[in-house]
């Protein structure tokens, strides 16, 4: 393969920092990259991924910490003199360039031979598969098809690193799922590490070899998505994780296991931290409470969204508390059902630590 | 039942979804004052005008034309107008960009484009009197200068008046326009350009430039007809009679001195004809630059 990332072992980033005024949108992330990783930055909206992600670029500057490649300090660097290929939300398309000259302008800028340019260029587009619009303009594509030439642009430099802000943030559903295999295939063709902004966990999970999620400007936890899917260091990155269920309950000991009050009803669970008190928080996911005859919990369903291969469910417990479970039966408003949870997949967070 | 009675329906659309099929629906009548306004103001004297032109005092048809191009003391003023004219508008629309490109990130952005804005509400007289006293032989300025030991220099009542008077109304103009169309383009582009590896000045040329021309294109349309119809300025700042006679002098002296409405009207002609000339130029020149939206995509 000619198109390529440029050779580097790692990047460091060492307490990275930006304030925006008063305001510290970025609170110390450190983090290595290796060459090849595919990371993926979530957190929800403001949580200073994009911020992270623009130090990157050098689009910002840090307000304190470092950067590093290898062993070359890069965060004083202007982006132009960075390398990194970058992808924007709103792809960022020159729109008086042909799709062309819009793949070929980072290696013009470089003073690369015309020949040269060319013959990647097109390779390039035969990556992104846009062999036969090269010369359209931007406006005349599709957004599905901006998205590639925006990708397209990003990899022709043969960047160390591919930074993607929310990349799919603007497509239809379909062409989501569709143009996040190609980010993978594209990733794994030409060997970059890349940084990919994502508020959706689906996406981060499916994708990302490691997940780095972020709260508040600060790095909540990193792991692989295995790990973080099944057991989320905090109660915050848990309800980012789609542990929608989270109720506060008292825990007490029994032997290895713990048992909380859920509904009125005591339940066994599993302590991801050190329960430093006995007030905890409860998470568990929706598709971990089961709908299964002679359950411990009862619920009156209060609203059922049918997903297609099951109801996605609301139901309120006999003392008041909110449960979202999943069903495999087609479940009606005001259906009484018993829910059981596997204790494995019933976590307990202490609530000081949040 | 017959076939008259079941056609019918099917042909009475009522006139008002007939009317909005052409997208005329009752807001379309808030045109009318403005196209009576324009009929009024600009297509009747206009036509008025055009008309008057050939009916001259004395001689056929066209004599205010062939008076006019047959005597130097009437054509120069052509020239005098486009010397003028085509200095101040390339000026203003010039510096307009380098100094909008710094304002657009500023973060007190109002209030310099506020200070900038004065010169248009002070309107020209304003401006010409204050550069007359500035300016003037007894003005502050040319005092600085004697009392370095410099001397005096003649700023007022020459061209340099009149193009000093010019820029200072004119720039405002050309800013606030440059600026506006500015501040369309996405940033979003400029830093993809960097990431790309363009510097500062790559990223003017290849991504700003090219989505600003359009931008421009019209802002040298507005200013240069602003400024070839210079009338107060050239009479009050500069020398009426010689190097600042512009047409509309031309057109006023022949409308108001010699009292030949004809001739003034073939003037104004003349002067109406080289604006669009130069219009019609500018716009055609269009056709070579980008014309769509300055915007990154679908975001």
């Amino acid at each position: 393969m000619a198109i390529a990332a440029r050779d580097f072992r790692e990047l460091r980033l060492d307490g990275m920092s930006r304030t925006f005024g008063t305001i510290k949108a970025l609170k110390g992330v450190t983090l290595d990259v290796r060459r090849g990783e595919f990371i993926a930055l979530l957190g929800p909206s403001g949580c200073g991924k994009s911020t992270a992600l623009n130090c990157l670029a050098g689009l910002l500057t840090l307000s304190g910490g470092s950067i590093w490649l290898d062993n070359t300090r890069i965060d004083r660097l202007a982006p132009e003199e960075r390398g990194f290929g970058m992808v924007f939300q709103n792809y960022a398309l020159f729109p008086h360039m042909s799709v062309r000259r819009n793949i070929g302008f980072g290696l013009s800028m470089r003073g690369i031979a015309r020949d040269e340019i060319k013959r990647k260029v097109e390779e390039a587009l035969s990556i992104v598969r846009l062999g036969d619009q090269g010369e359209k303009l931007p406006g005349q594509l599709s957004g599905g098809q901006q998205q590639r030439v925006a990708i397209a642009r990003a990899i022709v430099i043969e960047p160390p690193m591919v930074l993607m802000d929310e990349p799919l943030s603007n497509l239809d559903a379909k062409l989501r799922l569709e143009m996040r295999a190609e980010i993978r295939r594209i990733h794994d063709l030409i060997g970059s590490a890349t940084i990919y902004v994502t508020h959706d966990q689906e996406e981060a999970l499916s994708l990302a070899d490691r997940i780095v999620v972020m709260r508040s400007g600060e790095v909540r936890q990193v792991g692989v998505p295995e790990d973080l899917y099944a057991s989320p260091a905090h109660a915050d990155v848990a309800e980012f994780m789609g542990y929608r269920n989270q109720i506060r309950s008292r825990a007490a000991k029994s032997g290895n296991l713990v048992s909380v009050t859920i509904g009125g009803v005591s339940l066994q669970g599993t302590p991801v931290d050190t329960l430093g008190s006995d007030d905890v928080i409860v998470a568990i996911r929706p598709d971990d409470l089961k709908v299964t005859a002679g359950g411990p919990i009862s619920v009156t369903v209060e609203s059922a969204q049918y997903h297609g291969h099951d109801f996605y469910c609301s139901g309120r417990a006999s003392d008041g508390t909110e449960l979202y479970f999943l069903s495999g039966q087609k479940a009606r408003k005001g259906d009484a059902l018993s829910l059981a949870a596997d204790p494995g997949r019933v976590l307990l967070y202490s609530r000081s630590a949040l | 039942m017959t076939d008259r009675a079941v056609k019918k329906p099917a042909e009475r659309i009522p006139l008002r979804v007939r009317l909005a099929l052409y997208d005329l629906d009752g807001v379309t009548l808030l045109v009318v004052p403005a196209v009576l306004f324009v009929a009024a103001l600009f297509v009747y004297p206009f036509a008025y005008g055009f008309v008057l032109s050939f009916e001259p005092k004395k001689g056929d048809w066209i004599a205010n034309y062939a008076k006019f191009f047959s005597d130097p003391f009437l054509y120069d003023t052509i020239g005098a107008t486009f010397r003028l004219a085509v200095p101040a508008t390339l000026i203003n629309v010039l510096v307009s960009v380098p100094v909008a490109l710094r304002v657009r990130d500023m973060h007190h952005r109002r209030i310099l484009t506020t200070i900038l804005v004065i010169p248009i509400t002070l309107g020209t007289v304003l401006i010409a009197e204050g550069l007359l006293i500035y300016l003037g032989p007894q003005g502050w300025f040319n005092r600085v200068l004697m009392m370095v030991g410099i001397g005096q220099i003649r700023l007022v009542h020459n061209y340099t008046g009149v193009m000093l008077s010019l820029i200072l109304s004119g720039f405002p103009f050309t800013f606030l326009l440059t600026l506006s169309y500015l501040t369309g383009i996405d940033p979003s582009l400029e830093q993809a350009a960097a990431t790309l590896g363009a510097k500062a000045r790559a990223r003017f040329v290849h991504v700003l430039m090219p989505l600003l021309a359009q931008g421009l294109a019209i802002n040298l349309c507005l200013s240069f007809v602003q400024t070839f119809s210079v009338f107060p300025s050239a009479v009050l700042l500069g020398a009426p009679a010689g190097a600042t006679r512009v047409i509309s002098i031309a057109a006023y002296q022949a409308a108001y001195e010699q009292y030949d409405s004809s001739m003034a009207s073939a003037i104004a002609m003349i002067m109406g004809f080289c604006q669009l000339f130069i219009v019609v130029l500018i716009l055609g020149a269009r056709r070579f630059v980008y014309r769509g939206a300055a915007g990154g995509g679908k975001g």
